[in-house]
């Protein structure tokens, strides 16, 4: 029991962090960022090129798959984005360019590095095995972590200027322009901040699971349950999301073994069921 | 408007004598006979989408549509196989299977709107693959597989069409069966859509309050858009697993389901052919640019980018902008 927790509270760590990006370019831009889980991807990758391959330190690589990341979410809002939001009559046509960014990730993903299945030697070696929970100490690392970059983010957008202007942004956009916020400036902020995070975990996690080409789907679709589950465009939300599907995932590989792998057979369709009874998840924006 | 009528006859008889004859002349004068399979996926494809197209049009972003295809050529495929029935009964029951289950989940469903209804019916689309390698009559991953060609057809006496494995060239049948079903369908959302009940769907799209607050029925029309959208991707289905004889938990996943939304996008939201001539275009698009290698989805997603760039509303909106010029 101990074990199931602790595994469903590392798994949620580092589930809510990629909630969060996603949420925020959400509720920044109103875009449903469908390369979401490419962009943890390519993190997953530079690390490993830069940690791996050419032998820098942990931390060297992790920063430059969030810069990398930031660099290319922000020309992704300056140039593509930004541009099609003025020219569209509906709204939804951002969701076509997103999910064409997203395969051309996965092209430029698997031309740059292949489709093997890559990892990286651990960071920090051993198990910790005590009061009837194992769990090898680079996990516990990484979920700290991940844990410490949630709450800097928190942090960040509470109390500084940028975080207070993204704010702002998100709540009615009209009314932060005319209050002075240069909105076209935060949304490109707000977009390199999503994907650096994107980019933070895939980092983070390829010390872990590793990374291939092919995850960048599957991730997305976690990352939008966990939106959904929260309420998408809050940030409480997508960490909340993150923990609960963390857990349940944990729960029910566990619980529901010897039905076979239905475990989010069961989870989409509690989703579904939740999602009939709170419309907006659980601390969501009317029809975000 | 007399001449504006006779124009859209012309079009439409143009259209018919092009799916129907031209192609078919020019493809067996050419001998390209492999180009039958991709126009008959084309059309079955702009079938689904045509679906997808009708939930756009009460204003719902829908990505579950592969949840349905593979739920109709799983119907389809059971009844064959297990039950012996012929594969003529089995595409309406499939079609109607989907449209009943499709009224069962809207119900809850349609309530969502915006991302919220897009992120649920991509996890359905993943639901249904789940379901389908879980449950003990779609035989799990293995799938099911050598199906029969549908066979003959007769009312009274009379043979309407032929048994498949007879036919000498059973693409050029399973074309013909495709691009019927297409023109039926585009036929139907065309009446739709200039129909009392399509207007009222507009105004669904652009603002359901006021429309619930002047005695439009909202709940009720978007169960009837959501159910005919599910009925024509369970159909497609349907023909799908009678072309390629085989049904996997696969066949249809999230890509799917997205490319269905893409051929939506591409073609234009604001157009009853836009998911036709999306279809084409990004089949045929995917399948020239093979040649390139490994380049394919490089080059193939680059021009996305660049026609969402240049055309955000899609392709037909061209022809707009030119009669506005």
């Amino acid at each position: 029991m101990e074990q199931v927790i602790a595994n469903g509270l590392y798994l949620g760590a580092q589930y809510a962090l990629i909630a969060l990006g996603l949420t925020l370019i959400f509720a920044l831009m109103n875009v449903l960022n469908f390369a979401h889980g490419q962009m943890y991807v390519l993190g997953g990758f530079i690390t490993y090129t830069v940690y791996g391959q050419l032998g820098l330190p942990f931390v060297v690589a992790l920063l430059a798959s969030g810069i990398t990341l930031a660099v290319i979410g922000a020309l992704m809002e300056k140039f593509l984005f930004r541009t099609v939001i003025r020219r569209s009559h509906r709204e939804e046509s951002t969701m076509l360019l997103a999910a064409a960014t997203a395969f051309f990730f996965d092209a430029v993903i698997l031309l740059l590095f292949g489709e093997k299945q890559r990892g990286v030697p651990k960071i920090v070696k051993g198990v910790f095995n005590d009061a009837g929970i194992i769990m090898p100490y680079d996990r516990m690392v990484v979920g700290a972590l991940a844990i410490v970059f949630i709450a800097a983010f928190v942090l960040y957008m509470q109390y500084s200027r940028v975080g207070r202007a993204m704010r702002a942004l998100a709540q009615d956009r009209v009314a932060a322009q005319l209050m002075g916020v240069r909105v076209d400036r935060y949304s490109m902020i707000g977009f390199a901040l999503g994907a650096m995070l994107a980019g933070v975990v895939g980092g983070l996690l390829v010390t872990i699971t590793g990374v291939n080409s092919g995850i960048g789907g599957p991730i997305s679709i976690k990352a939008f349950l966990m939106v959904m589950i929260g309420g998408a465009g809050v940030v409480g939300g997508a960490i909340a999301g993150g923990f609960i599907l963390g857990m349940m995932e944990s729960v029910g590989l566990t619980a529901l073994r010897e039905y076979g792998d239905v475990t989010y057979l069961v989870i989409f369709a509690a989703l579904m069921v939740f999602l009939s009874i709170r419309p907006n998840g659980l601390m969501g924006k009317p029809w975000g | 408007m007399t001449r504006n009528r006779n124009m859209e006859i012309a079009s439409v008889v143009a259209f018919l004598a092009i799916v129907f004859v031209a192609v078919p002349a020019a493809i067996s004068a050419s001998g390209r006979f492999d180009l039958y399979y991709t126009l008959t996926s084309v059309a079955l494809l702009s079938i689904a989408s045509a679906g997808v197209w009708l939930t756009f049009y009460i204003g719902r972003i829908n990505i579950g549509q592969g949840a349905y295809a593979l739920m109709g050529g799983y119907v389809s495929a059971i009844l064959v196989m297990n039950y012996g029935w012929s594969f003529w009964w089995t595409l309406p029951v499939a079609g109607l299977f989907c449209a009943a289950a499709s009224v069962l989940i809207g119900l809850p469903i349609l309530r969502l709107r915006g991302v919220y209804f897009a992120m649920v019916t991509l996890v359905l689309t993943e639901v249904a693959r789940l379901l389908a390698l879980a449950l003990p009559i779609t035989n799990g991953a293995k799938g099911i597989v050598s199906i029969p060609l549908p066979g003959a057809l007769s009312v009274f006496g009379l043979t309407i069409i032929p048994d498949f494995a007879t036919l000498q060239n059973s693409r050029l049948a399973f074309y013909l069966l495709a691009v019927t079903l297409m023109v039926v369908c585009f036929g139907v959302m065309y009446r739709l859509v200039h129909s009392r009940i399509g207007k009222l769907c507009q105004s669904l799209q652009q603002n359901e309050e006021l429309a619930s607050s002047i005695g439009v029925n909202i709940a009720y029309l978007r169960i009837i858009a959501y159910a005919v959208s599910s009925f024509f991707g369970g159909v497609a289905g349907a023909i799908f697993a009678a072309i390629s004889q085989s049904i996997y938990p696969s066949s249809f996943t999230v890509t799917d389901s997205v490319n269905f939304m893409l051929n939506c996008f591409l073609g234009g939201l604001g157009y009853v052919f836009g998911p036709m001539l999306g279809t084409l275009v990004l089949y045929f698009g995917w399948d020239l640019l093979f040649q390139t290698g490994e380049f394919q989805l490089l080059i193939y997603s680059g021009l996305m980018i660049v026609l969402m760039l240049v055309l955000p509303n899609g392709l037909l909106s061209l022809a707009e902008t030119r009669k506005k010029a």
